[in-house]
């Protein structure tokens, strides 16, 4: 990639004595794992786009969605994101009580956008909607799910966190991963903002 | 009671073929064989302690290494029992059913299974030493790497004796690949195997991006890299772009098989034309990702037996750069003849085209570094002579199938094959065998005996050209790939003489194994850890390595800084001012990354045979492993004293420090 | 990671900026309303195809950048951001797979018709 040797340079004088920050590399690492996930997300996207018409006869999305249900889950995610960056101001300035409440709300946030999804499953299965309808309703189901799938994993590992700074307060350590943790809450919620308007927004119009 | 076991046994494992039970008989055997040998000498501690659990980046690259030569032996079996079939195609020795699977077996294994690992023990071993460092960024993460690419691999071989191989050939084209025509497990195993091993690579792939941008010794600015790590850096950029296309591809596959989703079904609205698609997404950057840090292993050994600085840095590094870019846009020649129209196909070919000069001008670098040097011709050197007009003749029938109005006539047929087999031994192969014999002495402080190496050097190249150039002739001619039987007799001597060549190669590779056993034997230590008189940092050091690499990092003012110092000190300039010792930091073993790889296996032997009550722990082993680590990685490192280093540096280097 | 000594602890918090919650909210409220146009304008059938289309996209991009810049504070940190040049080339790839599909995708279909 684009390589600046004169950024380089000044890059290595922080560096003077060979010593690296484990945090700073840590974060780093996983920023490129959740650039990995772009583009595991827009491998999906690309098939959802290129089946998205072959309903195999069946009712397309258009037909079936419930928008309102979306539409919450919409706004429970996005203030959910909101609520994960007010924890991580409390973070910084150490004030662990306001964090760990921070973090717990953004945990039932979470909890509940998952609870709407889940029911709009259902909802969805009911009306005959399922994995083996057609293509558009597989692809659905696979792209959907697998974001649902991310947050319940964000929500497991959220806890893990919480545990961890419970029982060892916060230090570098505790600290480095609140702060991925919030990375990949505003990722998540910045691949809900293109499903809602690729996958519920285009079907509908 | 008995009848049902009896039932279940023949269905489970694979039955009915002398060559299996054969296989079956050696696999116990040599397992066998193994346990006696480590409980004889009492060696199990030592195995987990210093390998299984280990999370040293070069012992992890030995561990890589082992596997891959394995492999390629597995692999290779598959392809000489191919070539058997193909010279003798009426005595039947294959069943065409037999010959799909070994076909796709062989595919498999060789990509996934043995380049993959040995490029990836080439960088675990190389990378840290050359660019001043004391481990990879994440050590855990690179044996959890390590050992989910192994239990995918046994994964994936365990299909041999147990259920049955997949046979759709290496990518799994659907609908072949899918329920609908493919009801066995066979593609289970395909998509699981190469899945955890792939979950394992793309790990890898973030580990060395993160390594190379942030653990450089000081000084040592991106432009004065060594070119091996910048062409893994190329490498894992690729990589990281690449494997999730897999992941979900492989991923949208089992959907289909295993909960009848229609992704790519005949029926349901599914269009297995875009698995094509997708799988070529990955598949054309991953040639390229094999290929790159085999151009890295030359550009060290030409500079090194050449004893000149590498030609044309720059243009080397901003090649590298731009193939991993362009790798990205020409996947659609792999499917010229699928019918997107004259449009799609000729942006793709003129993207293929494309990709081909900056490979030219790498290989001009290389030729330029050779001219007016002071050439020795030691065994690594052959290896990279030897590429020069292997890759050049492939590329060049590479650029022919670029064509794509004439690859209407060539795709599929044995062109293609001859073309893909000279990239990619000519290329790859020979680049990591290259890359093998050089660095050999830095993993264990002793050559590979040169004898023996020449013998197998030469055999390997004869059978090569014998092997692979009639079947671009016998390809012209109209035989198509992934067939056992043909009646046309004017093809019946040029495969018998590919077949030839076939067996050459195994012999070659026979030497080899030679090679390896002789020269533990019989060899010379190494003590200067400078065998080769070599440029790059990671021949500062004693050969092997100390667990720690440098004692002291040193300051880098240089592209070739450790050529440069030899040069100071041969001018009597004061050498390196290395500061003090220090206690150094280090990452402690881990039980947790090989028993999360077995929880990988126990799920994906449940999803092959539709076992939920076996993938279900697998998965909740996997979360248990994950939250354990969570929870205690703050632990899982500790300091050597300075006592201790200034002892295992005095042994090493003899006390000529 | 195997490679540093104590020095960190003088690290993180002061080099970057963590942005403040006046950052924080003002990144919330425009999200809100990137959300808001583009269901107001569905929800009504307000507009034809083609425009419709394109405020989904715009609204959605500009929202992504929003995440971006006042909640992953992409602009923070040292110098070379690897972590903005890594997403760039992302983005490059994402558009490729994309659009590179939907393009070689259609044209078969063209091809099968005839």
């Amino acid at each position: 990639m684009a390589q600046s040797p004169a950024h380089g340079s000044d890059h290595h004088d922080h560096h003077a004595a060979g010593h690296h920050d484990p945090q700073d590399i840590k974060l780093l690492g996983f920023w490129i794992f959740l650039v990995t996930d772009v583009i595991l997300f827009s491998t999906l996207f690309a098939t959802f786009i290129v089946l998205r018409n072959n309903t195999n006869g069946f009712e397309g999305g258009a037909d079936l969605f419930n928008m309102t249900g979306v539409i919450a889950e919409t706004f429970l995610l996005l203030t959910s994101s909101f609520t994960s960056g007010l924890a991580v101001l409390a973070m910084h300035q150490n004030k662990v009580k306001p964090m760990i409440i921070w973090l717990v709300i953004t945990g039932l946030l979470g909890a509940g956008f998952l609870a709407l999804e889940l029911t709009e499953f259902v909802e969805l299965v009911h009306e005959g909607a399922t994995l083996q309808t057609s293509a558009f309703w597989s692809a659905f189901f696979t792209l959907v799910g697998t974001h649902g799938v991310h947050v319940t994993i964000g929500i497991g590992w959220m806890i893990s966190i919480i545990i961890q700074i419970v029982r060892r307060g916060l230090n570098d350590d505790t600290k480095g991963k609140v702060t991925v943790f919030s990375l990949y809450w505003h990722f998540l919620d910045a691949v809900w903002i293109f499903l809602l308007s690729i996958v519920y927004l285009m079907e509908v119009m | 009671m008995l009848e049902n076991i009896k039932e279940f046994a023949s269905e489970f494992f694979v039955t009915g073929d002398p060559l299996i039970y054969g296989a079956d008989a050696s696999i116990v055997l040599a397992t066998l064989g193994i346990v006696f040998v480590l409980t004889y000498f009492k060696k199990w501690g030592w195995l987990w302690r210093n390998w299984i659990t280990t999370v040293d980046h070069k012992k992890i690259g030995i561990m890589y290494i082992l596997a891959a030569i394995v492999m390629l032996f597995r692999g290779g079996v598959d392809a000489v029992m191919m070539r058997t079939q193909l010279a003798f195609p009426d005595l039947n020795f294959l069943e065409p059913e037999h010959y799909n699977q070994i076909f796709t077996t062989h595919g498999v294994v060789m990509i996934f299974f043995m380049a993959m690992p040995l490029m990836f023990g080439l960088f675990n071993i190389v990378v840290p030493l050359q660019i001043g460092a004391r481990d990879v960024a994440f050590p855990y993460l690179n044996s959890l790497s390590f050992w989910l690419f192994f239990a995918g691999a046994m994964l994936f071989n365990l299909s041999f004796v147990i259920g049955g191989s997949p046979d759709a050939g290496w990518l799994a084209y659907p609908p072949l690949s899918g329920s609908q025509f493919n009801p066995g497990v066979g593609q289970n195993f395909y998509i699981w195997g190469i899945q955890i091993s792939g979950i394992g690579s793309l790990a890898s792939g973030i580990n060395f991006i993160v390594t190379i941008l942030k653990m450089r010794a000081p000084g040592m600015t991106m432009m004065k890299m060594p070119m091996f790590t910048w062409s893994v850096f190329a490498a894992s950029t690729t990589i990281i772009f690449a494997f999730p296309i897999l992941t979900i591809t492989l991923l949208l596959l089992f959907m289909d098989r295993f909960f009848g989703a229609h992704f790519f079904t005949l029926d349901g609205g599914g269009n297995p034309m875009m698995y094509i698609n997708l799988i070529w997404m990955w598949g054309h950057p991953e040639v390229y990702i094999v290929v790159l840090p085999a151009f890295g292993v030359f550009s060290e050994t030409v500079a090194t037996f050449a004893r000149k600085r590498l030609f044309g840095y720059a243009s080397m590094v901003f090649a590298m750069v731009i193939i991993s870019i362009i790798s990205f846009f020409t996947w659609a020649h792999h499917f010229f003849t699928m019918g997107s129209g004259a449009n799609v196909n000729a942006f793709f070919a003129v993207t293929t085209m494309i990709i081909a000069i900056p490979t030219g001008v790498k290989i001009f670098n290389w030729l330029f570094t050779m001219y007016k040097g002071r050439i020795s011709f030691p065994t690594p050197m052959m290896w990279t002579i030897a590429f020069i007009p292997a890759f050049v003749v492939g590329g060049m029938t590479g650029v022919m199938l670029s064509v794509a109005p004439a690859d209407f006539q060539f795709h599929n047929s044995y062109f293609l094959i001859a073309h893909f087999h000279q990239v990619l031994i000519g290329g790859v192969v020979f680049g990591y065998f290259a890359g093998l014999y050089y660095w050999w002495p830095k993993m264990f402080g002793f050559k590979l005996n040169e004898y023996l190496g020449k013998w197998a050097f030469w055999l390997w190249n004869i059978g090569f050209y014998v092997c692979f150039m009639p079947q671009y002739l016998v390809g012209l001619d109209g035989m198509t790939r992934r067939i056992s039987i043909f009646s046309d007799p004017d093809w019946v001597g040029l495969n018998v003489i590919s077949t030839i060549g076939a067996y050459i190669m195994g012999l070659a590779f026979l030497f080899q194994v030679a090679q390896i056993g002789y020269s533990i034997f019989r060899h010379e230590k190494d003590t200067t850890g400078d065998i080769w008189d070599a440029r790059t940092l990671e021949w500062s050091m004693p050969s092997p390595a100390p667990e720690y690499n440098f004692a002291v990092i040193p300051q880098v003012h240089s592209r070739d800084e450790w050529w440069e110092e030899k040069e100071r000190r041969r001018r009597g300039e004061k050498p390196w001012q290395l500061g003090p010792i220090e206690p150094i930091h280090m990452p402690k073993n881990s039980a947790i990354p090989a028993i999360m790889a077995v929880c990988w296996f126990v799920l994906g032997f449940g999803l092959v045979f539709h076992w939920l009550w076996m993938a279900i722990p697998g998965l909740i082993g996997v979360f248990i492993c994950l939250y354990a680590r969570s929870f205690s990685a703050h632990k899982a490192e500790y300091y050597i004293p300075v006592e201790e280093i200034e002892r295992t540096e005095a042994t090493l280097r003899g006390g000529a420090v | 990671m195997a490679d540093h000594n104590n020095s960190h602890n003088s690290h993180g918090g002061e080099r970057h900026e963590h942005g403040s919650v006046k950052s924080y909210v003002i990144g919330y409220i425009i999200s809100i309303v990137l959300t808001i146009i583009p269901l107001v304008v569905v929800m009504n059938d307000m507009m034809g195809r083609t425009a419709t289309i394109a405020v989904i996209m715009v609204t959605a991009t500009l929202q992504f950048l929003v995440q971006l810049v006042f909640f992953m504070h992409i602009r923070d940190g040292e110098q070379p951001r690897w972590n903005a040049i890594t997403l760039i080339f992302g983005i490059l790839i994402l558009l490729t797979i994309v659009v590179g599909s939907i393009w070689i995708m259609g044209n078969n279909q063209i091809g099968m018709k005839m």
